[in-house]
């Protein structure tokens, strides 16, 4: 089969190219291995609702329909809205349909699947960032009665022994998890390595809401010389919920759960952290200060002081003088291990050479080297706003236009 | 209090980005070997001394040959020739931080007129005296305090001595365990 691009993945980033494809009358199929919002309905836990306002979906040629702009949606909410997207414009998609390799041809690309080949001119990757778990190396040296569960594949409390749990990892996914598992009953430690602290309500405005008047979330790759940095950030301390509460760590001590420091090694079934807690929850408090300080900032340049509630600091947050440096795994205390360390994307069946020395695509701003291979939703990919909902509209409008052109320039080159 | 001079603290940002630039291209060139000798001269006193390293894929030298003398004070019913081994640990963190700050400071913009470290570090004698098989030998935390007159806001003090334990080669030996392999002849 021949088609001018193929998008690979049905998620809200492939669905957006789609629409901006369309729009420029190019001529595209998307293959996804499942069903639209497929990583939606399979791969998330059920209390999840979406951290960004509801009138933070904002998908090209699509908003918000309903009453409710700044509540949070929950999953079965989030797959009807992307669901409802694929309608809206008609996207040209292929369930059930699971491609196994991208390799260049004759200028151009096949993209194999499991129900036929295609050979496409361009191909656009949006198979999603977050499609593997992290799992540290050293979970290999956890003893054996322990049981290990990833967010992937976590559900809900039932699912988790009795006993107390490891939360490793204290970002949006380990943050939810510990307080959900904590609620539940069970003594929850939360491991905690680098993090970012925000406030879930800052003068009476949702963070995400300052976040988008201020520029902060369209904040573009070019301006940052240390890219690598700012694309390995990890996710904001937030969450979702009808009443609107922070999840940080002050919270989390307060519902009972444990703080220790970033899990470092484990020798002899004896689990090690690190004693850098301290340093840690401080960068933390400092960044917010800096993010609250750029938006008291905005607010006065905007002479909107009469408009929103006072400006405020939070308390610091609280950690014990020593926690704990060692844990017996033996001892019978932890049952669980959960691994809230952060999702990478599975880019193993594209067969080019595009990856760099630690197996990760390159791109420029979703720019791949292979000529007309573009990636949509990494990290940072082209603004601060890329991996979430409402960041692809803007790189699906960029990275269609640089599309277009490299079409309308007679066709890429052999890669 | 804004000056008019550029912030200089000493330390080349261009260089050290340079190298940064230049050991992302070339990771193998960012492999070091650090190494220490050590020299028994009697009781407890001895003496280490530093020359040779390993970098930038070749053998490497300091200027010249810089040695510490260690013991223990006559409390311990030593000749006190050196410092103890200990407190040879509180100065290097001291230093692998302060060299940080100023180097932090520097890309920040900040000038530095003033840095001092004070650092303790508490330890309970009946672990290495083995009176107490609970106690651990080494140090039961330590504290580190430092004191900081620069061209800059409080908070913006506050995260360049933050930013600096993040970077810091000695604070991360400290605080995440590292496997130690001793052999003989
Ligand atoms: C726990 C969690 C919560 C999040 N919450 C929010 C939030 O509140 N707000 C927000 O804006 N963002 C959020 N995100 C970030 C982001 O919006 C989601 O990760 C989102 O799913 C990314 O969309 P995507 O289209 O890039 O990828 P995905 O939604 O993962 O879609 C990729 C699609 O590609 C398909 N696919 C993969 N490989 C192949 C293949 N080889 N062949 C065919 N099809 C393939 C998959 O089945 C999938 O349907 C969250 C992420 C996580 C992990």
């Amino acid at each position: 089969m021949r088609t001018t691009t193929v998008v690979i993945g049905a998620g809200h980033a492939g669905l957006a190219m789609s629409h901006c494809l369309t729009e420029r009358s190019i001529d595209h199929v998307v293959l996804e291995r499942g069903e639209v919002a497929n990583t939606w309905k399979t791969e998330r836990w059920d209390s999840l609702r979406l951290l960004t306002p509801n009138w933070q979906s904002r998908l090209p040629g699509f908003g918000y329909e309903g009453d409710d702009p700044d509540g949070f949606r929950d999953m079965s909410e989030t797959i009807s809205f992307i669901e409802r997207y694929a309608e809206v414009i008609s996207a040209p998609i292929r369930t059930h349909t699971s491609v196994s390799s991208v390799r260049a041809r004759n200028g151009g690309y096949v993209v194999d699947t499991d129900r036929g080949g295609w050979q496409a001119k361009t191909v656009v990757v949006a198979s999603g960032a977050c499609a593997v778990p992290n799992v540290p190396a050293l979970a290999v040296a956890i003893p054996t009665g322990i049981e290990q569960i990833t967010p992937k594949e976590y559900r809900n409390p039932d699912q988790i022994a009795d006993g107390g749990v490891m939360v490793v990892g204290a970002s949006s996914t380990g943050t939810q998890i510990a307080a959900e598992l904590q609620r539940s009953g069970r003594q929850v430690t939360l491991s905690v390595g680098e993090h970012v602290r925000v406030p879930r309500v800052y003068r009476g405005r949702d963070i995400k809401w300052w976040m988008d008047r201020c520029g902060v979330l369209d904040e573009g790759y070019e301006a940052y010389d240390n890219l690598e940095r700012v694309r390995n950030l990890p996710s904001l301390q937030l969450a979702g919920s009808n009443d609107r509460r922070t999840v940080d760590l002050n919270s989390l001590t307060d519902l009972g759960v444990k703080l220790i420091g970033r899990l470092a090694g484990i020798t002899g079934g004896k689990a090690q952290f690190s004693g850098s807690l301290p340093n840690l929850a401080s960068l933390a408090d400092l960044k917010m200060n800096r993010l609250l300080n750029t938006i008291d900032e905005w607010v006065a340049q905007n002479a909107l002081e009469s408009v929103v509630e006072p400006a405020q600091r939070f308390e610091t947050t609280r950690v014990d003088a020593s926690p704990p440096l060692g844990m017996d795994l033996a001892s019978g205390e932890i049952r669980t291990i959960v691994w809230a360390t952060g999702f990478r994307p599975d880019h193993s069946w594209i067969d080019l050479p595009v990856f760099d020395r630690k197996g990760r695509l390159e791109h420029e701003g979703g720019v791949v080297e292979a000529p007309g291979v573009y990636v949509m939703g990494l990290p940072f990919q082209r603004r601060r706003k890329s991996s979430l909902i409402d960041g692809a509209a803007d790189d699906a409008t960029d990275l269609s236009a640089h599309l277009t052109t490299l079409l309308s320039g007679g066709g890429p080159a052999a890669a | 209090m804004e000056t008019a001079t550029p912030v200089d603290n000493g330390v080349d940002v261009e260089a050290l980005l340079g190298a940064r630039e230049a050991l992302t291209e070339a990771p193998e060139a960012a492999q070091f070997k650090w190494r220490a000798s050590c020299k028994w001269i009697n009781g407890t006193h001895s003496r280490s001394s530093v020359k040779s390293f390993f970098g930038l894929g070749e053998e490497q030298a300091h200027r010249t040959e810089f040695t510490f003398d260690a013991d223990h004070p006559e409390v311990f019913a030593s000749e006190d020739k050196g410092a103890t081994p200990t407190e040879l640990i509180l100065a290097a963190l001291a230093s692998c931080l302060t060299a940080g700050v100023a180097s932090v400071a520097q890309h920040r913009d900040i000038q530095l007129r003033s840095v001092t470290a004070t650092l303790e570090a508490g330890m309970d004698l009946q672990g290495i005296l083995g009176i107490d098989g609970e106690v651990r030998n080494g140090f039961d935390g330590i504290n580190v305090h430092y004191d900081i007159d620069a061209d800059a806001s409080e908070e913006d003090i506050a995260a360049v001595v933050a930013q600096s334990q993040k970077r810091s080669a000695v604070y991360d030996v400290i605080t995440n365990p590292t496997n130690v392999s001793v052999s003989v002849n």
